[in-house]
């Protein structure tokens, strides 16, 4: 199971924060400021592992964004990888060559990808298809609205 | 793909040039979230940063009470955004949940987003949340139930699932595959945090795990995994089920939206090879319906990416859990040979966890990979290099272990992390602990240990765990086998730490402190030179030191009062006890004060803190180095005095208890005159608390007993020769090569480029031959001749009444009081607690020995002894190694009418005819010759008496009787009779016990004497007599005790072993039982007596 989510920037600027069990305001402070400093002091050529607590972070850096998952000891490093790597395909299939300004003026859209993509913590849905296609018709509900039309079942029922 | 996305993402420039990009057409830079934004970075310093979010709160705040915003869902985003940037905005959430109960579709997603960022599951504010997502769950809109599902499965306070449970249940029958997906998913969610709540649908998750839509499916299997992480057993039937959609998606069968980089459902694959590996783990049967599978996932998993990589590990893992098979096996290590030999570090990364991972089962797979685990060990990583070494701890021999350690060491002076640091000075204390010292390697000794330890406790400091020190301390204080290698250790011990306390003490943990000065005052003496009070001095500036802690100081003061004597050790305890003994820490205070008067009165400190017992002084040795009279009869006197006031005799709390349950009415019957009143005193319980545990610490064992010992102190015992077997048994097998380090050697010299210089090549070719070593083929030898005495050798001794298995003379020199032999086998052997498991093996066993050995009498007669027709041999168990033989008159003739039992009897020697003899019980016969076998109890000794009496018709004119010594009383013998404790208690029991006759004043003076005691309550007899009568007659006829007087519902009964040792019992009649509390001098002579009560009582 993953326990957190942390996207930020080289500066160590949080971007996304995505807690997938209860933790408590403070401690979720600490932790951000605890996993910035770790990722951050990373050598190159290291690799994208940490070990912290009982968990083990999977970090890794597109641009200037860090990627930063913590999963549960028993998982598969690699595999988490790959699910950082798939999320960062997702935005930047929605986005259109997604960049970190993307990601910082439209944040809640990347939270709303999130959780078509994992939910609870758990792989809810790996086709990028399908999720693409969640959050496009969602959107396009959400122009729709603005011209003034408020049910719109149709354009949900063609996913 | 990547690329594409770093490019993008670096060809962008930083964050301060934002106006009007041109490719940002999506940025809504324009809008009131965007001016924030840039607002935000244009700023310099964090102050301004605050004073800007705070300003926007406040502005945010107002606008979103007011009653007709509009705006309410950019509000919301920007106050996420606030909170994101670590500023607590609480105001908003009421809004949040207001916007997600009555917004439009598309507000309601800001808000539930909102919700589900702001809130935890135990928030309050959630409640309000249960309404909409009931409302929205009953929504026809599609959306609105995603939103719902997605907000439930995030977070929802455990006490309110029951309220929407059956509407997610429901949904997992929705048309719509999505919807259904998240429904499992919530229901999975609640099942990790309320698992008794979704008990009864057990049967719908296998409905989704049947889903046609494989979304569903994927999503089931989270549960599967949890559920079969909890019970394996009940799920195998599913095995088949797993194994057949593994294999659809392994070939492919999938739709192609599951295809992660043309890898087929990588997710699915492995969650389900996890499923498997939980399935198949210790059954055969299970692991071969998923042997094909496996078969084919590994061969299929060969493209070159991370995803076929993270696919690849999982399956190797699976392999070495499952029951193996050799096949498999060896393609998994292959496998493992890809992710250690590549040159991505994240694979080498997995390649080292795998390998740690099977090592466990196939030590000889680090071996192959010995100069890749040298390299990854001197990696720059520190990540890499931690991986490493917990390799290399779970292939830690006797062999290799100081090179181990020294790396693991190396390590902790450079580690940061306190996590990291804790874990493995744990290890290093353990692998210490575990190979101390070593006669096999040169390295490890004495010397090894200690400094080992003290590097755990400088570098661990305080961080590590309590057990740590606690354990050293007490290996360092009952020691090892050998007296001469303890006295080593421990000097080498007290040399250290006090040339450590001259140099700079301030820098060592406060725990290290705390070591050293109780080392320093149990064995400073041991070194002879070392002036006491150069010790004290020493000590004394410990507690000068600003950081020294009271702990510590309280430690130091301890250690001070053992040592001061001579004249100028006593000037520094005076003036120390002087500095703290109007300290305002009453500890301390108190140590002070025991200080001071100690340290005058030399002899009460001999008494109070006698040298050499260690740890031990509140254990074992309390009986024999101190004496510890645990029955407090030294405040007798100021009891009998309150008693004589009128005071009301003490009892426990747990008697006090048990009268109440019992009777809860006034006990009406009179008590009679006849106790004493220090008798009556003493009748009332006041057991120490040591004694207590110790009792109830030998009832414990009792079961535990004749157990195989799994578990050791360093672990499961019997593991260690399978991890170690295999490196042995499959050493011939045609797939190695015989030379393990030849081969390592050409695998070497294959790969150059990995070694840079000669030099360098050289120390890695040593270093791996000190790593590996005993991992191999040539020293798998000595591993099963060495290393195994060698553990065994270092296995603690245990102490007192546990050893097992000790030989009789440990077990007598352990021994100080007990004057004879049987005595020692009574106060040792029977601390032994496995007297019940094997008396009712042991008395056959005599018996069927005694007939071995006589019955080979009969064939071979090789003795020069001429003996007549019937003879008696006697012997004196106190004395049993000059066990004789007596030839007695030869008996005239035998009548056969006479019954046989009073025939033979009849033979006993005429001394003997007198005192009371066991039945005669008939061992073996041969058509001439028969065997026959009684004891006879005499004052000061027990008789066994063999008759052997003539059989036949005719007359037998000389019979040769030849006796094994050996066979039953011999040194071998005697030996046997050692161990199998049995037999002593059947002496005691039956044959060594008398009666003791002594008055009731007698009894009652001696009843405060014995310090050990018993209590257990036992079946009454009631057999027309009043029953405690009858019960006690029963005991006084099968035991031989003296019943010293019956009052009332009160008896007390004495007898003692045949030393003299006596043992007094007092009995009470109490709820239907009799409650009996037996006391002795003897440790364990009241639990052996109250044990054959009971047989005596069972067998009536």
């Amino acid at each position: 199971m993953m326990r957190f989510l942390l996207l930020f920037s080289r500066q160590g600027k949080l971007r996304l924060q995505k807690w997938f069990t209860p933790i408590p305001e403070r401690e979720k402070k600490k932790i951000i400021r605890e996993m910035t400093t770790m990722v951050l002091a990373r050598q190159p050529r290291s690799c994208n592992f940490l070990h912290w607590k009982d968990l083990k972070i999977i970090y890794k850096r597109y641009a200037s964004l860090y990627f930063c998952l913590a999963i549960e000891n028993h998982e598969n490093e690699l595999l988490a990888l790959e699910v950082i790597h798939r999320y960062v395909e997702l935005l930047d299939k929605y986005f259109g060559n997604v960049c970190e300004l993307d990601i910082i003026f439209n944040f809640e859209k990347a939270y709303f990808i999130l959780d078509e993509f994992l939910l609870g913590g758990e792989i809810q849905e790996t086709s990028k298809q399908i999720v693409n296609r969640c959050i496009e018709s969602s959107d396009m509900l959400q122009e729709y609205y603005c011209e003034g039309e408020t049910d719109f079942p149709g354009t949900w029922r063609k996913l | 793909m990547s690329d594409v996305v770093e490019k993008t993402l670096t060809a962008l420039p930083s964050l301060l040039s934002l106006d009007s990009q041109p490719g940002s057409a999506k940025l809504s830079s324009t809008s009131k979230l965007g001016n924030l934004i840039r607002g935000i970075t244009e700023l310099t310093s964090k102050h301004e940063e605050e004073k800007l979010i705070q300003c926007e709160l406040s502005s945010i705040k107002e606008q979103v009470s007011s009653p007709n915003t509009t705006m309410m869902k950019e509000l919301m985003v920007r106050t996420i955004y606030c909170e994101m940037l670590g500023y607590e905005a609480s105001f908003s959430y009421i809004h949040a949940i207001k916007l997600a109960q009555q917004g439009s579709v598309l507000e309601k997603r800001v808000g539930y987003l909102a919700v589900s960022l702001f809130l935890n599951e135990s928030h309050e504010l959630l409640l309000l949340l249960v309404n909409t997502v009931l409302k929205d769950l009953q929504s026809t809109n599609l959306i609105e139930v995603c939103m719902a599902l997605t907000v439930v499965s995030q977070m929802f306070p455990k006490d309110m699932i029951p309220a929407i449970l059956p509407l997610v249940e429901e949904k997992l029958n929705h048309p719509k595959e999505i919807i259904r997906r998240k429904a499992v998913l919530a229901l999975y969610k609640f099942y990790l945090i309320a698992p008794n709540q979704v008990q009864h649908i057990h049967n719908k998750f296998r409905k989704a795990l049947c889903d046609k839509d494989p979304g569903v499916m994927t999503a089931s299997l989270h549960i599967y995994l949890q559920m079969i992480q909890e019970n394996p057993e009940g799920y195998k039937d599913l095995t088949a089920s797993f194994v057949t959609i593994l294999k659809q998606v392994v070939g492919g069968k999938l739709p192609m939206d599951f295809n992660y980089h043309s890898v087929p459902a990588p997710w699915l694959q492995i969650q389900l090879l996890r499923i498997l590996s939980l399935l198949g783990k210790n059954d055969q049967s299970t692991s071969e319906i998923m042997h094909e599978v496996l078969d084919e996932s590994l061969r299929r998993a060969e493209m070159n990416h991370n995803i076929t990589y993270a696919i690849l590990y999982e399956c190797v893992k699976c392999v070495y859990t499952i029951h193996p098979k050799s096949e498999l096996l060896e393609k998994a290590a292959k496998c493992i040979g890809n992710f250690v030999l590549s040159p991505k570090i994240n694979l080498k990364y997995l390649g080292l966890k795998a390998l740690t991972y099977v090592v466990q089962q196939d030590p000889k797979l680090a071996l192959q990979h010995q100069m890749t685990i040298i390299e990854c060990l001197d990696h720059p990583d520190l990540i890499i290099k931690r991986e490493t070494l917990e390799l290399l701890f779970r292939i830690t021999n006797a062999q290799n272990v100081t090179v181990i350690v020294e790396k693991m060491l190396e390590f902790l002076r450079i580690s940061k992390d306190d996590h990291t640091t804790i874990d493995l000075v744990g290890k290093v204390a353990e692998l210490a602990e575990k190979y101390p010292s070593n006669h096999y390697t040169y390295a490890p000794d004495n010397e090894w240990f200690i400094e080992t330890m003290n590097t755990v406790f400088s570098v661990g400091g305080d961080m590590m765990q309590p057990d740590i020190p606690n354990s050293f301390l007490k290996l360092l204080s009952e020691g090892f086998d050998s007296v001469e290698e303890d006295r080593k250790l421990r000097l080498f011990a007290v040399n250290s730490y006090i040339s450590l306390l001259r140099g700079e003490p301030g820098k060592l943990p406060q725990r290290f402190l705390q070591v050293i000065s109780w080392v320093l005052g149990e064995y400073s003496h041991l070194r002879a030179d070392l002036e006491p009070a150069l010790v004290l001095r020493l000590l004394a500036k410990l507690l000068d030191m600003k950081n020294c802690s009271s702990e510590t100081k309280s430690w130091v003061l301890t250690a001070m009062t053992k040592l001061c004597e001579g004249g100028s050790g006593v000037s520094v305890a005076q003036q120390v006890s002087e500095t703290y003994g109007s300290s305002l820490d009453t500890v301390l205070r108190q140590r002070a004060q025991e200080l001071q008067h100690l340290s005058q009165d030399s002899e009460l400190r001999a008494r109070v803190l006698p040298r050499g017992a260690g740890l031990d002084r509140s254990l074992t040795y309390c009986h024999n180095l101190v004496q510890v009279d645990s029955s407090l009869s030294f405040l007798d006197g100021f009891v009998s005095e309150a008693l004589a006031a009128g005071a009301a005799p003490y009892k426990p709390p747990h008697q006090r208890q048990e009268e109440l349950a019992g009777t809860k009415a006034l006990s009406l019957e009179p008590y009679g005159l006849s106790l004493p009143i220090s008798m009556s005193s003493c009748i009332t319980d006041r057991q120490s608390p040591t004694l207590l545990s110790m009792s109830s610490g030998l009832s414990a064992t009792l079961k535990l007993d004749g157990v195989k010992r799994v578990w050791g102190r360093e672990g499961y015992l019997s593991q260690k020769e399978p991890v170690e077997e295999p490196a042995q048994v499959e050493v011939p097998s045609p797939l190695r090569s015989p030379s393990q380090q030849g081969e390592a050697d050409s695998f070497h010299s294959q790969t150059p480029s990995l070694t840079p210089t000669p030099e360098s090549d050289q120390e890695k070719q040593q270093l791996a031959s000190s790593l590996f070593v005993g991992l191999g083929s040539q020293s798998s030898v000595c591993l099963m001749g060495k290393s195994e005495p060698t553990t065994q050798r270092f296995r603690r001794k245990a102490k007192g009444h546990s050893t097992a298995s000790s030989t009789s003379e440990q077990v007598s020199n352990s021994v100080i009081s007990p004057p004879s032999t049987v005595d020692n086998l009574l106060c040792n052997n029977l601390l032994d607690s496995n007297i019940t498991s094997e008396l009712a093996v042991s008395s056959p066993q005599l018996t069927s020995r005694l007939s071995q050995g006589l019955a080979a009498t009969n064939g071979t007669c090789d003795t020069d002894t001429e003996l007549p027709e019937s003879d008696r041999k006697e012997s004196k168990p106190a004395v049993i190694r000059d066990s004789y033989v007596v030839a007695a008159d030869p008996a005239p003739h035998e009548d056969p009418d006479r019954p046989k039992d009073l025939a033979l009897s009849s033979h006993l020697p005429a001394e003997l005819s007198e005192l009371s003899h066991s039945e005669i019980t008939h061992l073996c016969t041969n058509q001439n010759l028969e065997l026959s076998v009684c004891h006879v109890q005499k004052e000061d000794s027990l008789l066994l008496i063999v008759f052997i009496s003539n059989s036949s018709d005719s007359a037998v004119q000389q019979i040769l009787v030849c006796l094994f010594s050996g066979v039953l009383f011999g040194e071998e013998a005697f030996t046997c009779w050692c161990d199998v404790v049995g037999i002593v208690s059947l002496l005691i029991s039956r044959v060594c016990c008398r009666p003791l006759t002594v008055s009731t004043e007698e009894y009652g003076t001696m009843w405060l004497a014995f310090s050990h005691d018993t209590k257990q309550n036992l079946t009454l007899i009631s057999d027309g007599q009043e029953p405690l009568t009858a019960t006690l007659n029963v005991l006084k006829r099968r035991l031989q005790l003296h019943v010293v007087e019956i009052i009332g519902m009160e008896g007390i009964v004495a007898c003692r072993l045949l030393q003299d040792q006596p043992c007094l019992m007092h009995c009470r009649v109490h709820a239907g039982t009799l409650a009996v509390w037996l006391r002795s001098p003897i440790p364990d002579l009241p639990d052996c007596l109250i044990y054959h009560c009971q047989r005596a009582l069972q067998g009536h």
